[in-house]
Protein backbone atom coordinates (compact mmCIF):
# COMPACT_ATOMS: atom_id res chain seq x y z
CA UNK A 1 0.00 0.00 0.00
CA UNK A 2 1.21 3.50 -0.81
CA UNK A 3 1.73 5.59 2.30
CA UNK A 4 -0.94 8.32 2.42
CA UNK A 5 1.66 11.04 2.27
CA UNK A 6 3.32 9.73 -0.89
CA UNK A 7 -0.08 9.08 -2.44
CA UNK A 8 -1.05 12.66 -1.82
CA UNK A 9 2.17 13.84 -3.36
CA UNK A 10 1.68 11.73 -6.49
CA UNK A 11 -1.85 13.03 -6.82
CA UNK A 12 -0.61 16.60 -6.39
CA UNK A 13 1.90 16.12 -9.21
CA UNK A 14 -0.79 14.65 -11.47
CA UNK A 15 -3.19 17.47 -10.64
CA UNK A 16 -0.49 19.98 -11.34
CA UNK A 17 0.24 18.44 -14.75
CA UNK A 18 -3.48 18.41 -15.64
CA UNK A 19 -3.78 21.96 -14.45
CA UNK A 20 -0.82 23.06 -16.57
CA UNK A 21 -2.35 21.40 -19.65
CA UNK A 22 -5.66 23.17 -19.18
CA UNK A 23 -4.00 26.48 -18.40
CA UNK A 24 -1.81 26.33 -21.52
CA UNK A 25 -4.93 26.30 -23.68
CA UNK A 26 -5.92 29.68 -22.26
CA UNK A 27 -2.69 31.38 -23.27
CA UNK A 28 -4.04 33.18 -26.37
CA UNK A 29 -6.54 35.13 -24.32
CA UNK A 30 -4.12 35.74 -21.44
CA UNK A 31 -1.46 36.96 -23.87
CA UNK A 32 -3.94 39.28 -25.60
CA UNK A 33 -4.99 40.69 -22.22
CA UNK A 34 -1.35 41.09 -21.19
CA UNK A 35 -0.69 43.06 -24.38
CA UNK A 36 -3.62 45.40 -23.72
CA UNK A 37 -2.40 45.89 -20.15
CA UNK A 38 1.30 46.45 -20.79
CA UNK A 39 0.97 47.82 -24.35
CA UNK A 40 4.31 46.25 -25.11
CA UNK A 41 5.07 42.72 -26.43
CA UNK A 42 8.21 42.15 -24.36
CA UNK A 43 6.47 43.11 -21.11
CA UNK A 44 3.40 41.09 -22.13
CA UNK A 45 5.52 37.96 -22.61
CA UNK A 46 7.20 38.42 -19.24
CA UNK A 47 3.84 39.01 -17.61
CA UNK A 48 2.34 35.84 -19.11
CA UNK A 49 5.32 33.72 -18.11
CA UNK A 50 5.26 35.07 -14.56
CA UNK A 51 1.51 34.42 -14.37
CA UNK A 52 1.92 30.78 -15.38
CA UNK A 53 4.73 30.26 -12.89
CA UNK A 54 2.73 31.79 -10.06
CA UNK A 55 -0.33 29.79 -11.01
CA UNK A 56 1.69 26.59 -11.17
CA UNK A 57 3.21 27.18 -7.75
CA UNK A 58 -0.04 28.28 -6.21
CA UNK A 59 -2.44 25.93 -7.90
CA UNK A 60 -3.33 24.49 -4.48
CA UNK A 61 -5.27 27.72 -4.02
CA UNK A 62 -7.39 26.87 -7.03
CA UNK A 63 -10.64 25.11 -6.15
CA UNK A 64 -11.53 22.31 -8.53
CA UNK A 65 -14.76 23.04 -10.36
CA UNK A 66 -14.40 26.83 -10.16
CA UNK A 67 -13.51 28.99 -13.11
CA UNK A 68 -9.89 28.37 -14.08
CA UNK A 69 -9.84 31.25 -16.55
CA UNK A 70 -11.08 33.74 -13.95
CA UNK A 71 -8.51 32.45 -11.46
CA UNK A 72 -5.69 32.89 -13.99
CA UNK A 73 -6.90 36.40 -14.82
CA UNK A 74 -6.82 37.28 -11.17
CA UNK A 75 -3.17 36.21 -11.00
CA UNK A 76 -2.43 38.02 -14.26
CA UNK A 77 -4.05 41.19 -12.98
CA UNK A 78 -2.32 41.10 -9.60
CA UNK A 79 1.04 40.40 -11.21
CA UNK A 80 0.49 43.27 -13.61
CA UNK A 81 -0.51 45.66 -10.85
CA UNK A 82 2.41 44.71 -8.64
CA UNK A 83 5.00 44.76 -11.39
CA UNK A 84 3.99 47.38 -13.90
CA UNK A 85 1.37 49.73 -12.61
CA UNK A 86 3.60 51.84 -10.42
CA UNK A 87 5.83 52.46 -13.40
CA UNK A 88 3.20 53.54 -15.86
CA UNK A 89 0.49 55.41 -14.07
CA UNK A 90 -1.82 57.35 -16.32
CA UNK A 91 -4.17 60.18 -15.43
CA UNK A 92 -7.87 59.41 -15.04
CA UNK A 93 -10.08 60.65 -17.82
CA UNK A 94 -11.94 63.70 -16.67
CA UNK A 95 -13.93 64.88 -19.67
CA UNK A 96 -16.17 61.84 -19.91
CA UNK A 97 -19.13 63.40 -18.17
CA UNK A 98 -19.95 65.23 -21.38
CA UNK A 99 -19.95 62.01 -23.37
CA UNK A 100 -23.53 60.82 -23.66
CA UNK A 101 -24.72 57.23 -23.79
CA UNK A 102 -24.74 55.57 -27.22
CA UNK A 103 -22.10 58.09 -28.28
CA UNK A 104 -20.95 56.23 -31.37
CA UNK A 105 -24.41 55.06 -32.39
CA UNK A 106 -25.73 58.62 -32.28
CA UNK A 107 -22.93 59.73 -34.57
CA UNK A 108 -22.59 56.96 -37.07
CA UNK A 109 -25.80 54.99 -36.55
CA UNK A 110 -27.76 57.50 -38.60
CA UNK A 111 -25.24 57.49 -41.43
CA UNK A 112 -25.51 53.76 -41.57
CA UNK A 113 -29.23 53.92 -41.82
CA UNK A 114 -28.74 56.17 -44.84
CA UNK A 115 -26.45 53.63 -46.45
CA UNK A 116 -28.13 51.05 -48.59
CA UNK A 117 -28.38 47.47 -47.41
CA UNK A 118 -29.36 45.84 -44.16
CA UNK A 119 -25.83 45.05 -43.04
CA UNK A 120 -24.36 48.48 -43.75
CA UNK A 121 -23.85 49.01 -40.03
CA UNK A 122 -21.90 45.78 -39.61
CA UNK A 123 -19.78 46.75 -42.54
CA UNK A 124 -19.04 50.21 -41.23
CA UNK A 125 -17.92 48.99 -37.81
CA UNK A 126 -15.87 46.34 -39.53
CA UNK A 127 -13.92 49.03 -41.35
CA UNK A 128 -12.05 49.84 -38.14
CA UNK A 129 -8.72 48.04 -38.36
CA UNK A 130 -7.50 45.66 -35.67
CA UNK A 131 -4.78 48.19 -34.84
CA UNK A 132 -7.31 51.00 -34.35
CA UNK A 133 -9.52 48.95 -32.05
CA UNK A 134 -6.52 47.81 -30.01
CA UNK A 135 -5.18 51.35 -29.83
CA UNK A 136 -8.57 52.71 -28.79
CA UNK A 137 -8.77 50.20 -25.96
CA UNK A 138 -5.18 50.81 -24.93
CA UNK A 139 -5.79 54.58 -24.83
CA UNK A 140 -8.18 54.19 -21.89
CA UNK A 141 -6.95 54.91 -18.41
CA UNK A 142 -6.06 51.74 -16.59
CA UNK A 143 -9.19 51.21 -14.49
CA UNK A 144 -11.47 51.67 -17.47
CA UNK A 145 -9.26 49.60 -19.74
CA UNK A 146 -9.22 46.61 -17.40
CA UNK A 147 -12.99 46.65 -16.92
CA UNK A 148 -13.75 46.92 -20.64
CA UNK A 149 -11.15 44.30 -21.53
CA UNK A 150 -12.52 41.79 -19.03
CA UNK A 151 -16.16 42.37 -20.01
CA UNK A 152 -16.15 43.10 -23.72
CA UNK A 153 -13.16 41.13 -24.94
CA UNK A 154 -13.12 38.25 -22.45
CA UNK A 155 -16.82 38.05 -21.62
CA UNK A 156 -16.49 37.81 -17.84
CA UNK A 157 -19.57 38.52 -15.72
CA UNK A 158 -19.74 41.53 -13.38
CA UNK A 159 -19.23 39.18 -10.44
CA UNK A 160 -16.16 37.58 -12.01
CA UNK A 161 -14.68 40.99 -12.82
CA UNK A 162 -15.33 42.12 -9.25
CA UNK A 163 -13.43 39.05 -7.99
CA UNK A 164 -10.59 39.45 -10.48
CA UNK A 165 -10.05 43.14 -9.74
CA UNK A 166 -11.03 42.87 -6.09
CA UNK A 167 -13.53 45.73 -6.29
CA UNK A 168 -17.29 45.93 -5.57
CA UNK A 169 -19.76 45.08 -8.36
CA UNK A 170 -21.06 48.65 -8.35
CA UNK A 171 -17.55 49.87 -9.13
CA UNK A 172 -17.28 47.34 -11.97
CA UNK A 173 -20.49 48.70 -13.47
CA UNK A 174 -19.48 52.32 -13.20
CA UNK A 175 -16.01 51.68 -14.67
CA UNK A 176 -17.59 49.74 -17.51
CA UNK A 177 -20.07 52.50 -18.18
CA UNK A 178 -17.41 55.19 -18.33
CA UNK A 179 -14.85 52.99 -20.02
CA UNK A 180 -17.23 52.12 -22.84
CA UNK A 181 -17.98 55.79 -23.39
CA UNK A 182 -14.27 56.54 -23.55
CA UNK A 183 -13.73 53.68 -26.01
CA UNK A 184 -16.53 54.93 -28.25
CA UNK A 185 -15.17 58.45 -28.14
CA UNK A 186 -11.74 57.26 -29.25
CA UNK A 187 -13.20 55.08 -32.00
CA UNK A 188 -15.20 58.01 -33.26
CA UNK A 189 -12.01 60.08 -33.47
CA UNK A 190 -10.48 57.35 -35.62
CA UNK A 191 -13.60 57.27 -37.77
CA UNK A 192 -13.39 61.02 -38.34
CA UNK A 193 -9.63 60.97 -39.00
CA UNK A 194 -10.03 58.30 -41.61
CA UNK A 195 -13.18 59.77 -43.06
CA UNK A 196 -15.11 56.58 -42.29
CA UNK A 197 -18.11 58.67 -41.37
CA UNK A 198 -18.65 59.81 -44.92
CA UNK A 199 -21.05 57.65 -46.89
CA UNK A 200 -19.16 55.48 -49.35
CA UNK A 201 -19.50 56.35 -52.98
CA UNK A 202 -19.26 53.63 -55.60
CA UNK B 1 -47.55 52.14 -30.11
CA UNK B 2 -45.18 51.17 -27.28
CA UNK B 3 -45.34 53.15 -24.06
CA UNK B 4 -42.46 55.61 -23.65
CA UNK B 5 -41.47 54.06 -20.32
CA UNK B 6 -40.80 50.71 -22.04
CA UNK B 7 -38.34 52.45 -24.34
CA UNK B 8 -36.65 54.19 -21.43
CA UNK B 9 -36.38 50.90 -19.54
CA UNK B 10 -35.02 49.14 -22.61
CA UNK B 11 -32.27 51.71 -23.16
CA UNK B 12 -31.49 51.88 -19.46
CA UNK B 13 -31.00 48.11 -19.38
CA UNK B 14 -29.12 47.84 -22.66
CA UNK B 15 -25.73 46.98 -21.17
CA UNK B 16 -27.23 44.74 -18.51
CA UNK B 17 -28.95 42.85 -21.30
CA UNK B 18 -25.88 42.60 -23.53
CA UNK B 19 -23.73 41.68 -20.53
CA UNK B 20 -26.08 38.81 -19.67
CA UNK B 21 -26.76 40.31 -16.25
CA UNK B 22 -30.56 40.53 -16.32
CA UNK B 23 -33.03 38.04 -14.89
CA UNK B 24 -34.80 35.74 -17.37
CA UNK B 25 -37.96 37.72 -16.79
CA UNK B 26 -36.37 41.06 -17.68
CA UNK B 27 -34.60 39.54 -20.66
CA UNK B 28 -37.88 38.21 -22.00
CA UNK B 29 -39.60 41.54 -21.45
CA UNK B 30 -36.85 43.38 -23.31
CA UNK B 31 -36.77 40.88 -26.17
CA UNK B 32 -40.48 41.34 -26.59
CA UNK B 33 -40.12 45.12 -26.57
CA UNK B 34 -37.33 45.01 -29.15
CA UNK B 35 -39.47 42.86 -31.44
CA UNK B 36 -42.10 45.57 -31.39
CA UNK B 37 -39.95 48.70 -31.32
CA UNK B 38 -37.49 49.36 -34.15
CA UNK B 39 -36.09 52.61 -32.64
CA UNK B 40 -34.92 50.59 -29.61
CA UNK B 41 -33.80 47.55 -31.60
CA UNK B 42 -31.38 49.64 -33.67
CA UNK B 43 -29.08 50.79 -30.87
CA UNK B 44 -29.21 47.28 -29.38
CA UNK B 45 -28.04 45.79 -32.66
CA UNK B 46 -25.40 48.47 -33.02
CA UNK B 47 -23.98 47.96 -29.53
CA UNK B 48 -24.03 44.16 -29.91
CA UNK B 49 -22.18 44.42 -33.22
CA UNK B 50 -19.67 46.88 -31.79
CA UNK B 51 -18.98 44.49 -28.93
CA UNK B 52 -18.40 41.66 -31.38
CA UNK B 53 -16.09 43.81 -33.52
CA UNK B 54 -14.04 44.86 -30.48
CA UNK B 55 -13.76 41.26 -29.26
CA UNK B 56 -12.77 39.92 -32.66
CA UNK B 57 -10.24 42.63 -33.44
CA UNK B 58 -8.45 42.32 -30.11
CA UNK B 59 -7.42 38.67 -30.60
CA UNK B 60 -3.72 37.83 -30.68
CA UNK B 61 -1.57 35.00 -31.94
CA UNK B 62 0.69 33.66 -29.19
CA UNK B 63 4.32 33.75 -30.33
CA UNK B 64 5.68 30.20 -30.61
CA UNK B 65 8.69 31.29 -28.58
CA UNK B 66 6.48 32.28 -25.66
CA UNK B 67 4.75 28.88 -25.63
CA UNK B 68 8.15 27.21 -25.58
CA UNK B 69 9.45 29.49 -22.85
CA UNK B 70 6.46 28.91 -20.59
CA UNK B 71 6.56 25.12 -21.11
CA UNK B 72 10.25 25.11 -20.22
CA UNK B 73 9.67 27.29 -17.16
CA UNK B 74 6.92 24.98 -15.91
CA UNK B 75 9.00 21.88 -16.57
CA UNK B 76 11.91 23.23 -14.61
CA UNK B 77 9.54 24.28 -11.83
CA UNK B 78 8.12 20.71 -11.81
CA UNK B 79 11.64 19.30 -11.53
CA UNK B 80 12.42 21.71 -8.70
CA UNK B 81 9.27 20.70 -6.81
CA UNK B 82 10.08 16.98 -7.23
CA UNK B 83 13.49 17.35 -5.59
Amino acid sequence: MVPPEAGGRVRAMADRATFADQAMGLMPSLYAAALRMTRNPADAEDLVQETYLRAYRGFGGFEEGTNLKAWLYRILTNTYINTYRARKRRPEETELDEVEDLYLYRRIGGLEAAMAGRSAEDELLDRFTDAEVKEALESLSENFRMAVLLADVEGFSYKEIADILDIPIGTVMSRLHRGRKALQKRLYEFAVERNLTAPRTG
Amino acid sequence: MTPMSDCQDALHELYGFLDGELTEERKAAIRQHLDECQPCAEPYDFEAELREVVRRKCQEQVPEALMTKVRAALASEAARLRD
